[in-house]
């Protein structure tokens, strides 16, 4: 597991049913792309999160494959839409198998 | 050893492809990834909305957000990239709009391209192109 993953996320506490609103997330990580290399000039091996997906009770928001040319630290900001309460749930893979979550709850006023 | 102006053109010729060939494996490269996105569908271009800066000043670090209204999925290509592949983007059925933002690397100035697929399996595209003064592939 790469050091120091903290993954953020920005969800307004409540939401209209029916009407979209943002959401903003970003996890700190090196993001590696193996195409660097090191003082040496052997190749730096690619570590980067490849996956990342926004699901809400359950039922996905967006998925995203990401692949090296994504910057380090990824930042994603989409929009959803909702009917209900509920919480929304985040989930990074990392090339090393590990898996990062975060959630938010929700509520529909 | 004397060189014919027969061997003086042979030489020039051979080192044009050389010079052409990285080229050429990175057109192919983007190729391939359209063709693995798109299938055999016709590409309109239109429908999609792009955004990303004109200037680039850090390639490590781009801002571009792609918007394409009835969008299944969005996958962005960077072609002057040594992986053109950047990122693919798929929207659920709670997605509020088929909209994304991320930030990306880029290696130098180059077209960035957006391919949307829609719910019908149509394929629209959009092109940008960004100049880039630092280079984010790292030396």
């Amino acid at each position: 597991m790469a050091d120091n993953v903290k993954p953020r996320v920005r969800v307004p506490r409540s939401a209209v049913a029916g009407e979209a609103f943002e959401i903003k997330t970003l996890i700190s990580h090196k993001m590696e792309s193996g195409q660097r290399k090191d003082s040496d000039g052997n190749p730096i091996p690619r570590s980067i999160i490849n996956h990342f997906s926004c699901d809400f009770n359950g039922e996905n928001v967006m998925q995203a494959m990401l692949e090296g040319a994504i910057s380090t630290n990824p930042y994603f900001q989409f929009e959803a839409v909702i009917q209900e309460s509920g919480t929304f749930t985040f989930t990074w893979l990392d090339d090393d198998g590990s898996e990062y979550t975060d959630s938010k709850d929700i509520t529909v006023g | 050893m004397k060189f014919t102006r027969r061997d003086t053109l042979a030489m020039g010729a051979g080192a044009a492809v050389a010079t052409f060939m990285p080229m050429q494996a990175f057109a192919d490269a983007n190729d391939e990834a359209v063709m693995a996105f798109t299938g055999d569908a016709d590409i309109m271009d239109e429908g999609v909305e792009l955004t990303a800066p004109e200037i680039a000043e850090n390639g490590n670090t781009v801002p571009i957000s792609v918007s394409a209204p009835g969008a299944v999925s969005i996958l962005i290509l960077a072609t002057g990239n040594p992986a053109p592949r950047v990122i693919e983007f798929s929207f659920g059925p709670l997605a509020g709009a088929q909209s994304a933002s991320t930030r990306c690397r880029l290696a130098g100035t180059q077209d960035i391209v957006a391919l949307a697929k829609m719910a019908d399996g149509s394929i629209k595209r959009a092109t940008s192109i960004v100049k880039v003064t630092i280079g984010g592939c790292g030396g």
